[in-house]
């Protein structure tokens, strides 16, 4: 579904993605993971259109969606939950999911009561705050607004960037479990995350990047059989820990 | 007793002088707080509006509907012109570069009506519509052209709140105005929103422009000053991008000069704004619906 062949990126004169190539199936959660300054949250702001590559391409489908805007990319399906969240704060939760929808606010309006609906499903804490500003939630309803905002879009695949960041353990959960609903209604799942553990739990396929290149893609059965997060996080191989 | 009267009767002016400041104030105020950078040629796309109001009433007297029409047209047309230039030409986060180029678009619009054919070194006339009297409610007395300005402020800005909070084109310029960069990756087109709120300020410019020059009957070339400096107090002490801040604002400005004159003199007027404006940026630089300065500067940072 979503192809990512000889990525390049650079913020200002360094070069921070060289060349990464990836695929992300239909119906799976993907899952790519790092140590900090991998380029994890750099690859998805690229995909989201935020970033221009300096080479490479990206396709969503058959559609060729390299270095098009950020609208662009959502209307063709792809959308991406930032790691700060960036709800709307002083709009209502009603508000903010009604932006989530924003390319189709004036043509489909009972569409979009009806996504509405239907991502508040998913989300029960959000109906009982319905019409309350989004910047008097809590982190965790917070970030369950920023899923079920870009869910609005009826993205083909869905980028979650550190959608734990910053909440407390039961947030987590409840996060997690919602994602993990998510893919079993299938939808498509790109997620960073830097709870390794949690990630590749449910993932179908893992992706490893490393100083802005691809060091592992696989299975999950693989990565856990390899050393890499040894080699990657810790600087070393498995026989090196257990010596 | 009579002091009561006095005070009360300079609140009654101030806030139907101030409503006007009020207005200037949300023009700066919409275009601050959806693309986070200063238009300081605002007052002077004003000015262009009212010159040519003043300017075909010279040459078509009584047609006073067309000339309050011709007055925001103009002000929206040199607004546009403003936006092409200083801030869609300009990335987005070059803030400075926008605001030093505003400000020279601020001399070049103001050059312009000074170097313009019919141009004139004295006041240009600016008839009002109907006779200005005033109105007796004892024991104050009310300007109808202070009335006239007042209500349709008020009008206006039940319209505008109207606008804001409940159609989706208010929604989108509140979401692009708390973090664009969200509203761009969900597919909001920021820089058609950006536009749109300069077209909004504009005829909001254009409405202020028209109420203040039927009050004082003239125009000088030097208006564009006086919009800019009354605008961006009004906006700064009611808080940077804040709208019911630059209402407030404005009208506390209005009845803080009305009583210096009341009771200073009419040499203190300004002084006593300049007094109010410098006691906010030190006592409460955020204004009084703003953040602090550095809470500001960080959100700021977080755009760009």
């Amino acid at each position: 579904m979503l192809r990512v062949s000889d990525l390049r990126v650079r913020h200002g004169r360094i070069e921070v993605l060289h060349e990464i190539s990836f695929e992300a199936k239909a119906g799976e959660v993907t899952c790519l993971i790092g140590p900090n300054g991998a380029g994890k949250s750099t690859t998805l702001w690229t995909l989201a259109g935020v970033l221009r590559p300096t080479g490479g391409q990206v396709w969503l489908g058959d559609q060729d969606i390299t270095a098009i805007s950020p609208p662009a990319v959502v209307r063709c399906g792809l959308s991406l939950v930032p790691e700060s969240r960036l709800i709307f704060q002083g709009l209502t939760v009603h508000e903010n999911l009604r932006m989530g929808a924003f390319p189709r606010l004036s043509v489909d309006k009972a569409g979009v009561l009806e996504d509405i609906e239907r991502v508040l499903e998913y989300f029960p804490p959000l109906r009982s705050r319905f019409e309350q500003d989004a910047g008097k939630m809590s982190g965790g309803e917070q970030q369950m607004l920023a899923v079920a905002r870009a869910l609005m879009a009826r993205p083909q695949m869905l980028m979650l960037d550190e959608p734990s960041l910053g909440l407390a353990p039961l947030a987590v959960e409840e996060i997690f479990d919602i994602i993990r609903t998510l893919h079993q209604d299938g939808v498509s799942i790109l997620l960073v995350e830097q709870n390794v553990e949690w990630a590749v739990s449910f993932a179908q396929h893992v992706v490893v990047l490393d100083l802005g290149k691809v060091s592992f893609d696989g299975d999950p059965a693989a990565f856990k059989a390899s050393d890499i997060i040894h080699k990657v996080y810790l600087g070393t191989t498995n026989s090196q820990v257990n010596d | 007793m009579s002091l009561l009267t006095d005070i009360v009767q300079n609140c009654l002016d101030g806030i139907m002088v101030g409503s006007s400041y009020a207005l200037l104030g949300i023009g700066f105020a919409l275009i601050f707080g959806v693309l986070r950078r200063l238009n300081l040629a605002f007052g002077s796309t004003i000015l262009v509006g009212v010159v040519a109001g003043s300017t075909l009433q010279r040459f078509m007297p009584g047609h006073p509907i067309l000339v309050f029409l011709i007055t925001i047209l103009m002000t929206v047309v040199a607004g546009l012109y403003v936006e092409r230039l200083c801030f869609r030409a300009i990335r987005q986060d070059a803030a400075l570069a926008s605001m030093v180029s505003s400000f020279a678009i601020w001399m070049q619009l103001e050059e312009m009506v000074i170097q313009t054919p019919w141009s004139q070194t004295y006041a240009y006339p600016y008839p009002p519509p109907f006779a200005t009297d005033s109105l007796e409610i004892a024991p104050f007395l009310i300007r109808t052209d202070y009335l006239l300005m007042w209500l349709s402020t008020l009008v206006f800005m039940v319209l505008l709140t109207w606008i804001i909070y409940r159609t989706r084109f208010g929604r989108v310029m509140r979401a692009v105005a708390h973090n664009a960069d969200a509203a761009r990756m969900l597919g909001l087109e920021v820089h058609r929103v950006g536009t749109q709120a300069f077209l909004l300020a504009s005829v909001i410019g254009g409405l202020a422009g028209y109420l203040i020059a039927i009050s004082q009957q003239q125009v000088t070339p030097f208006f564009g000053l006086w919009a800019t400096i009354k605008g961006l107090i009004a906006m700064i002490i009611g808080g940077m991008g804040s709208i019911p801040g630059a209402i407030v604002g404005g009208m506390l400005l209005g009845v803080a000069e009305i009583q210096a004159d009341w009771f200073l003199g009419a040499e203190f007027r300004e002084l006593v704004t300049y007094v109010l404006l410098f006691a906010f940026l030190i006592f409460k630089p955020g204004g009084l619906f703003g953040s602090t300065v550095g809470e500001a500067s960080g959100s700021d940072a977080q755009r760009a």
